[in-house]
């Protein structure tokens, strides 16, 4: 059996050596910081017009990661690529007969992949968050404020656990097309939609991205939204319960199926 | 099943590390049964070649080997162990599979880099391997603009980074232009004189009879044969006699033939009016002729190739034929009562014929009217055992 570290190794230049996952992750973090900046720019500048509401529980944190809505996409095709590319150009057989111990070579992968993707997750929740602040002016918040090194700390986690969500559904459906023509419209469409529709919401509350979000709130009901039924830890909970599910059901399928 | 134990069944006191061993090996995909009741061994020092038409089965039994697909039943070991349990797997085995089976945006040293990782292996023989197979003008590019004949030597390369004992190759040669071809054959001839298992799989019976000295034969995913190269040309390269009345007197052809066969022999016709003879020597054709009046413009005795003999033992078991047979051209006389007949002729040059089989050794076209009355070279060796028939049902 070939031991974990040398399998991390291998994994890592794996990961390291296909362009593809210089521009996923290249642009989760350059569209959530733009995004973020522009909307904390415009948010400033219109911030007189706000429905009462919505400036009554105004959450700097929370505008200066409105990029992420767009920027966890690039976190979604990163996950499914590192996993789905083993199985659409056949390279899975190759690992596979050189890791023949299934759970080793799947854990291996995603924990790499998973601690880079929260790296770049930190890095970006940390530059939206100081330029976003620059960018708001005089309603901005700062590090030193309560709970918000917890929200900013926390975007970074709920990227990261975003990509290794996605690798284990990736694992799961065996296929990079499948995966990505499942997982983007149902975070990009179907989770925003539900959560617009009274009854739907309190579903879709429990999505993994809706719950996950919530840690990324300063100001509890932020924005004018129903706050949730959980704190901001609970919401990191119930999407960490998502992302043990797509993990072990990615473990079960591989160690099942042939390759 | 049939099959001569071989002359090297004495080596299994040495080497058992590096052997491998089907016991039983079966695997289905739903209603398909991909691989039945495979048992064989594959023995180090020895090129063994791994041959079946498309679709018999010879990958899957690969995959099987190396732990990629599980049997529906039976299990294959290497060395004892099967594959998954092995310690340190890349050490010890090197498998060629797929030569697409790459990440076409990484490069070629960056790839093998990856499995070097694996196993522990420097850098450095990750460069030399790539001077082994080729490569090293190509190491930094990536390896969707290679062809299949660069990936074939890529997926080489592979296969030899951990200098393994074990060598699995599925089709090694495919896409490889002639120089490459030559390069594989003396490849796997040196790797087996340094004492490895290679294990070796192709449909062309002409590449194997260069390469390998021991066959594993399967067709449909059973096993058809299990002997050395030398034995099986012995056994199914069948020597048969061309005779030829004139062709102005049908008449003596009809006298001939039937003389033969009532002597014993086992008699077709070829398209061009000639007679394929087997079962009687030359001498006693002759005399046959003689007694019964017909003049001979041609006795010439014939071998049948190697490819022959493999075509003849799978033609049963092949899944993909075309098909133009032409039974009007079957003149073979029963000795009593008609059995049908056991050989299909394609209208098809010369070389395309297949000699009719030595007793016994094809499952799929043994009949009861296929064994010459002559004296056999071998005995008659039981039918093919009922499991198989009952499977070929199940089909």
């Amino acid at each position: 059996m070939a031991s974990v570290p040398a399998v991390l190794r291998s994994e890592w230049t794996k990961i390291r050596t296909v362009s593809s996952t210089v521009w996923t992750l290249t642009s989760a973090l350059v569209v959530t910081v733009a995004l973020g900046a522009a909307l904390s720019a415009l948010v400033r500048a219109t911030f007189e017009d706000m429905p009462p509401i919505e400036q009554a529980t105004f959450d700097p944190t929370v505008v200066s990661f409105s990029g992420m809505l767009l920027g966890q996409l690039a976190m979604v095709v990163f996950g499914v690529l590192v996993v789905g590319t083993e199985y659409s150009t056949g390279m899975i057989r190759t690992s596979l007969a050189a890791v023949p111990r299934r759970g080793t070579f799947l854990f291996s992968k995603i924990f790499v992949a998973g601690v880079l993707a929260l790296v770049v997750g930190l890095a970006t929740s940390f530059l939206s968050f100081f330029l976003g602040q620059a960018l708001l002016g005089e309603h901005r918040t700062s590090i030193g404020e309560d709970n918000v090194l917890r929200a900013v700390i926390g975007g970074g986690l709920y990227m990261g656990l975003m990509a290794v969500f996605s690798m284990g559904v990736a694992a799961m459906l065996r296929s990079t097309v499948l995966s990505l023509g499942i997982l983007v419209p149902f975070f990009f469409l179907i989770s925003q939609i539900l959560s617009a529709v009274p009854k739907a919401k309190e579903v879709a509350e429990f999505f993994p991205d809706q719950a996950g979000s919530t840690i990324m709130q300063v100001v509890p009901g932020a924005m004018g939204s129903d706050p949730p039924p959980y704190g901001p830890w609970g919401g990191m909970g119930i999407m960490l319960l998502w992302v043990t599910a797509a993990l072990l059901g990615g473990y079960t399928v591989l160690k099942k199926r042939d390759a | 099943m049939v099959i001569a134990p071989g002359p090297d069944a004495n080596d299994l006191s040495m080497g058992l590390e590096r052997m491998i061993e089907a016991v039983g090996l079966t695997k289905r995909y739903g209603a398909k049964t991909a691989v039945y009741n495979l048992s064989f061994q594959v023995r180090p020092g020895t090129v063994t070649g791994f041959l079946g038409p498309n679709g018999s089965g010879k990958s899957t039994t690969m995959r099987m080997i190396l732990g990629l697909d599980r049997p529906t039943s039976g299990h294959v070991t290497i060395g004892g162990h099967p594959f998954r349990r092995l310690p340190n797997a890349p050490r010890q085995v090197g498998a060629l599979l797929d030569a697409k089976a790459v990440h076409g945006g990484r490069s070629a040293r960056n790839h093998l880099l990856s499995l070097a990782q694996l196993a522990g292996i420097p850098a450095r023989r990750v460069d030399e391997v790539l001077g082994v197979v080729g490569l090293q003008d190509v190491a930094r590019k990536r390896s969707s603009g290679f062809s299949l004949g660069m990936g074939q030597r890529l997926g080489i390369a592979a296969a030899l980074l951990g200098d393994p004992q074990v060598l699995l190759f599925d089709e090694p040669v495919n896409g490889l232009d002639p120089e490459g071809i030559l390069w594989v054959r003396n490849l796997m001839k040196a790797l087996a004189a340094e004492g490895r298992t290679v294990f070796v799989s192709s449909h062309l019976m002409s590449e194997m009879a260069l390469t390998a000295e021991h066959l594993i034969v399967i067709g449909r995913g059973q096993l058809l044969a299990d002997m050395s190269v030398k034995d099986f040309i012995s056994a199914n390269s069948a020597d048969f006699a061309r005779v030829r009345a004139p062709q102005t007197e049908p008449q003596q052809r009809e006298k001939l033939m039937v003389a033969l066969a009532e002597a014993g022999g086992q008699v077709m016709s070829e398209p061009d009016g000639a007679l394929r003879v087997t079962g009687l020597p030359l001498p006693r054709i002759s005399d046959l002729a003689h007694d019964a009046g017909v003049r001979l413009w041609e006795l010439s005795p014939h071998q049948a190739s190697l490819e022959e003999a493999y075509m003849r033992l799978t033609q049963g078991a092949v899944d993909y034929r075309s098909t133009d047979d032409q039974r009007a051209g079957l003149m073979q006389q029963p000795p009593m009562g008609y059995a049908p007949p056991p050989v299909v002729i394609p209208e098809v040059p010369q070389q395309g014929w297949y000699a009719p089989p030595p007793p016994g050794h094809n499952p799929y076209a043994a009949g009861p009217g296929t064994q010459p009355a002559g004296p056999p070279a071998a005995p008659a060796p039981a039918p093919a055992p009922a499991d198989l028939s009952k499977s070929e049902d199940a089909r």
